[in-house]
């Protein structure tokens, strides 16, 4: 409640200030104290969420590309018996380090990436909570993605899959500094992941818009809250497992030592609890963008929006107590796992649900557009239910005796995260690059790269099945020749080639697009909702005046639109707060502007966090530094020099737009 | 755009050097090494010599910097059952313990290998046509790790066992002085 | 494909009922499958079409609700089966099993034979023999990191964890060969760290146990006597065991009847002569990073040391 009455903003019927003049002065204003500047010191003091999260994608791809050409290895290697392409220690940080990019450099935050992007444009918001704290948690994955690889290439990096069991993992087995390399890069993804996640569910919960109540927001930021509910309460648990594990190696606990009273099996345990709920954060946001994609080429709402929302809550309630079936061939009692078969068999009903409401969505359609975004959704139907179904079986503990850490399994997990996830994402980013950069992109390349990716996807991974009942372990550098798994493996190997290549016409599409691709409007695809509202690209400022809304899809029904609120400051940066339940107007919020604090304290929290893996004493004396920032960060500020922040440079407004 | 160039460079850059610069602590030679490393003759095993010091370079052990070297040499310590003798850390038992700064017959890793390979009067048993060359070099890092002589970060950490001692990377270094035999 | 390592050609009463269970389950997720495919594909072709007839709202929730229930009832039916083909697993445990304890260490297999009688126990590494129809119980250890025994075409795997004994029942109903490997990532040689499962009729079986306690063959030529010289004084002696020998070591594969083993390195390469001269000279070529040093024996050491190891059947 806000005490002051001059705070509260005014919903006003007919008000003089809406003529188009007066609007474009306001935008005016609004570009200058919402821009960025430019020059070197303005980028790196970025906090628009918009720039931030292009940043995270750009970023999370170019991971993307390493730990594919690092799969490109590996399937060179395994493409012939007995190769000597890759020696066993090469191959084995290599598929360490193709593992460790994927799930923590590429698909949690690419996912959270377009949430960052999507989620204040979708809500109505100006900007998303804790802007600066957002540029931090960039700062803090590329550090760690750099890290990482830079300890790659010197010859130190991670050689122990990316769930690092010990004791191999562990101070007698893991000689040297890889292992605590690995623990530390989940230190700085998961630093990165908690942040961003925050950030996301304070802007769901407290910047929407007036009119939009919870029942009115978008699939995708429904998507995107419990994902970020997820993210906070699963990745403790492996921030808290790497920590002993570098406590183990560094400074002699017993955390996972049995001789002294810890358990190998307690690693497994921790890292799964968090491993399990880690593939639904992956998952999750995915499935609300198959919801507004599919939404839009059936130009209909998604059928039974409720059950959606509830069948995404119960997958990630049930995501954390599914995670001892990974753990179904250590020898645990027989009764505890018969109880996680079980919720490991019921998980697929949320997500069969949401699948028959899709159904009956496209059923339903008035007129469906074949996109290329819907071919990318449309294919989840084929090649995530493949995965899916995979999974029940793997989840019955007697099947799961048998194929478990092989390559059955590698072609299950393939098939749910580039199925579930890597698909609906690039039909995801086919959707949104209009609104991100004002282009269309190319659509007969688009579907070549589509054909190409469904066809390579399943000529790689369906014989891995297979190969995995054949008997094939997982994580092996090389095979056999007596076996007879070479065709297979070749094959496979193909088709990662064909993969290479529909990844390659992708980025052309971009890259092309970006310079001749078709201008788009604010509104290219007909989507109903608030982020095609403003233009593409939209302002820094996102939207003015600010919208209200009185349904789910407020660009369909405009003639329910409410008048927009005014009474937002446009001299300095200022937000909307609302209610929790029913968005209904609260205070105004002044938001801090550019910054370079975080990206200082990034900088502090790095060195301290590579310190640290190599002398105990860098957690107390690396500390300091992070202690100075954080000082810099917090220091109070008055309302003028944030006008100062707004008009650095002194633009005009038409400098501005370009 | 410019600054994502700019750091990309600088990323590749650091890339490159790292590949030609790679760490030795984490590199894993499986092959034997090459003859030169059999540095057996022209020990001394007593720092007493008549009329000046000749001086002798200081050298280093082949795995001295190198933790995959030390952590096989620790492995082998307990597989070669040395413990029996000198302790399961190196504190000593019926044989001297190898965790302090005494030693009767050099502390440098050439005096180290000839102390193993031709074994000394008095229980030490030889080694040499036994044991591999490269694995009584990596023994003798191992023992240089048991004093603090090597590099806390490329020392082993603590053993999956009961505890007994600090493990190497704790160990302070123990400053070698040679007592010669008591 | 040889089917050697095979999950859906069982050889054994366990594996065949987790193939049961695999096939049941197969053919009712690939109907499944059918279904929603079939489901998505028809919703898109009358998605496309202009003029689709509004459905009420009542009526696509049933129709939802019926698909979910089928879901259901076929999800709970292969909970059902899988829950009681785990509980048949658990069907073989007889007081009059063979017990046959197995250590894990990187990357080898170490077994050995339980008997009251300590003279009576037979150690061996990296191939098990067992009689076809009787149960066996293999007690598993390991002797440092996580390592997982798999015998696809008699069982599911299990885990060696150090610090716990986990044990596995299974029974060979079929005679023959069946390649079992390492299915949990171990480090360098994870890769090549299979063994080796011979079924055989139980007299057989017998007649190799009784030969397995023997110590080991004597030697008859000189060039024989040389070689066994050889492995006592050399390095041979630091790491493996011949019983009857003065090579005592115990933290590598006990040699003492190598002869009679088919693959040599864990089921690296096979055991025949240029592959063992191979394997002695340069065992960092085969396996890379694994536990044997070239042990430096000149020519004329090799061929003798050779010589005597394939007398010891």
């Amino acid at each position: 409640m806000s005490a002051n009455d001059e705070k509260k903003a005014r919903v006003i019927e007919r008000d003089a200030r809406l003529d188009i003049d007066t609007l474009t002065r306001e935008r005016e204003r609004l570009e200058r104290t919402w821009a960025n500047g430019r020059g070197m010191i303005a980028w790196l003091s970025e906090t628009d969420h918009k720039a931030i999260g292009r940043r995270f994608i750009v970023t999370a791809f170019g991971f993307f590309t390493l730990a594919g050409i690092l799969a490109a290895l590996m399937r060179t290697q395994l493409a012939r018996p007995e190769n000597t392409f890759l020696g066993p220690d090469l191959y084995n940080q290599i598929f360490t380090m193709h593992g460790t990019t994927m799930m923590f450099l590429f698909a949690v935050p690419v996912v959270l990436a377009m949430g960052v992007y999507l989620v204040p444009l979708m809500v109505g918001a100006r900007s998303i909570a804790f802007p600066r704290m957002l540029a931090y948690s960039y700062w803090m994955f590329l550090f760690g993605g750099i890290f990482l690889y830079v300890m790659f290439f010197l010859n130190i990096g991670p050689d122990n899959g990316w769930f690092s069991y010990p004791p191999l993992a562990g101070p007698e087995f893991g000689y040297g500094k890889r292992a605590d390399v690995w623990a530390q890069l989940i230190t700085f993804t998961e630093v990165s992941g908690l942040v961003v996640a925050t950030c996301l569910v304070c802007t769901i919960f407290k910047m929407r818009t007036p009119g939009m109540s919870l029942n009115r927001m978008p699939l995708f930021v429904w998507a995107m809250l419990i994902t970020s509910f997820m993210v906070i309460f699963a990745m403790p648990s492996i921030v808290l497992s790497s920590t002993c594990l570098i406590l183990d190696r560094l400074v002699s606990t017993h955390f996972f030592n049995q001789a002294e009273g810890g358990d190998p099996l307690l690693w497994q345990h921790l890292f799964w609890f968090f491993g399990h709920p880690e593939v639904y954060i992956i998952f999750l946001p995915a499935l609300g963008m198959m919801s507004e994609v599919l939404a839009t080429s059936s130009r209909r709402k998604v059928f039974g929006y409720s059950e959606m929302v509830l069948s995404m809550t119960a997958t990630a309630f049930i995501g954390f107590g599914v995670w001892v079936h990974h753990m179904f061939a250590t020898g645990l009692p027989q009764l505890g796992q018969s109880f996680f078969t079980a919720a490991s068999i019921m998980i697929v009903i949320p997500t069969a649900i949401q699948i028959f409401n899709w159904i009956a969505t496209m059923w339903t359609a008035r007129r469906l557009q074949i996109t290329v975004p819907f071919l990318y959704m449309a294919s989840f139907f084929f090649v995530f239910i493949i995965g899916g179904l995979t999974g029940v079986m793997l989840a019955s503990v007697p099947l799961d005796r048998q194929v478990h850490d092989t390559y059955f399994v590698v072609a299950h997990f393939h098939y749910v995260l580039i199925g579930g996830s890597t698909f609906p994402l690039l039909g995801g980013l086919f959707f949104w690059f209009p609104k991100m950069t004002g282009r269309l992109l190319g659509n007969r390349l688009g579907q070549v790269s589509f054909w190409l990716l469904f066809i390579g996807f399943n000529l790689t991974f369906f014989p891995m099945h297979l190969l995995g009942l054949d008997g094939m372990p997982r994580r092996v550098y090389t095979y056999p020749a007596s076996m007879g798994w070479q065709n297979l493996n070749l094959l496979a190997s193909a088709g990662a080639a064909i993969i290479f290549v529909s990844l390659l016409v992708y980025l052309v599409n971009i890259v092309v697009s970006l310079r001749h691709g078709a201008v788009a409007g604010d509104n290219p695809w007909g989507a109903a909702t608030l982020e095609w509202a403003t233009s593409s690209p939209p302002p820094p400022y996102n939207f003015a005046p600010q919208p209200t809304v009185a349904s789910a899809e407020p660009l369909w029904h405009t003639e329910l639109t409410p008048p927009p609120i005014v009474g937002l400051a446009d001299d300095k940066r200022e937000v909307l707060v609302t209610y929790l339940l029913d968005a209904e107007p609260d205070h105004r919020y002044p938001m801090p502007g550019p910054s370079l604090w975080p990206l200082l304290a990034a900088i502090a929290t790095s060195i301290m966090f590579v310190w640290s893996i190599f002398q105990a004493q860098g957690v107390v004396w690396g500390s300091i530094p992070i202690f100075i920032t954080l000082i810099g960060w917090f220091w109070p500020t008055k309302g003028k020099e944030r006008l100062e922040h707004g008009v650095r440079g002194t633009m005009t407004a038409s400098e501005s737009l370009s | 755009m410019r600054c994502a160039a700019i750091g990309r460079r600088a990323v590749l850059a650091v890339a490159l050097l790292g590949a030609v610069a790679a760490c030795e602590r984490e590199d894993r030679r499986f092959k034997e090494l090459p003859a030169a490393a059999n540095r057996e003759t022209g020990v001394r095993v007593s720092s007493l010599e008549p009329g000046m010091a000749q001086q002798q370079a200081e050298v280093k052990s082949p795995y001295q910097e190198n933790a995959w070297g030390i952590g096989e040499g620790k492995r082998l310590y307990s597989a070669y059952n040395c413990a029996a003798c000198h302790g399961v850390n190196g504190g000593g038992a019926i044989g001297p313990p190898l965790m302090d700064d005494k030693w009767i017959y050099g502390a440098k890793p050439d005096q180290i290998y000839a102390t193993i390979s031709q074994g000394r009067p008095d229980g030490m048993p030889s080694f040499g046509g036994h044991l591999p060359t490269q694995q009584i070099w990596q023994l003798v890092a191992y023992v240089q790790a048991m004093s603090g002589q090597v590099k806390a970060t490329t020392a082993p950490g603590r053993n999956d066992d009961q505890m007994g001692a600090l493990p190497e990377s704790r160990q302070n270094p123990q400053v070698p002085i040679q007592t010669g035999h008591r | 494909m040889v089917h050697l390592q095979s999950v859906i050609h069982p050889a054994g009463i366990e594996a065949a009922r987790i193939g049961d269970l695999w096939w049941t389950m197969f053919w009712i997720c690939t109907a499944v499958w059918c279904a929603v495919a079939l489901a998505a594909m028809v919703a898109i072709g009358r998605g496309r079409r202009a003029a689709a007839v509004d459905l009420p709202d009542r009526q696509i929730s049933r129709n939802v609700a019926i698909a979910a229930s089928v879901s259901i009832v076929a999800l709970v039916a292969l909970l059902f089966q899988s829950v009681v083909t785990g509980r048949a697993l658990n069907t073989l445990r007889t007081p009059d099993a063979l017990r046959i304890d197995v250590t894990g260490n990187q990357w080898w297999w170490d077994v050995q034979y339980e008997n009251p009688v300590a003279g009576l126990r037979v150690t061996t590494a990296n191939e098990i023999h067992i009689p076809v129809g009787r149960p066996i119980a293999f007690n598993l250890f390991s002797n440092d990191v996580i390592h997982s025994f798999w015998i696809p075409n008699l069982q599911g795997k299990i885990d060696l964890v150090p610090g716990r004994r986990n044990e596995l029942w299974l029974q060979a109903d079929k005679a023959g060969v069946y390649r079992g490997q390492c299915a949990e990532y171990c480090g360098l040689q994870h890769a090549k760290m299979a063994l080796v499962v011979v079924a055989e009729a139980p007299d057989d079986f017998e007649r190799w146990l009784a030969a397995n306690r023997a110590p080991a063959a004597a030697p008859v030529t000189p060039e024989q006597q040389r070689g066994k010289d050889v492995v006592e004084k050399g390095p041979c002696a630091m790491c493996h065991n011949i019983t009857g020998t003065l090579a005592g070591g115990r933290t590598a594969p006990d040699l003492t009847h190598i002869a009679s083993r088919s693959t040599l390195g864990a089921g690296a390469i096979p055991n025949m002569h240029g592959y063992l001269a191979g394997w002695i000279t340069d065992p960092q070529a085969i396996k890379p990073g694994n536990r044997m040093p070239p042990p430096g024996l000149s020519s004329d050491e090799l061929q003798a040391v050779l010589a005597y190891l394939e007398t010891l059947k």
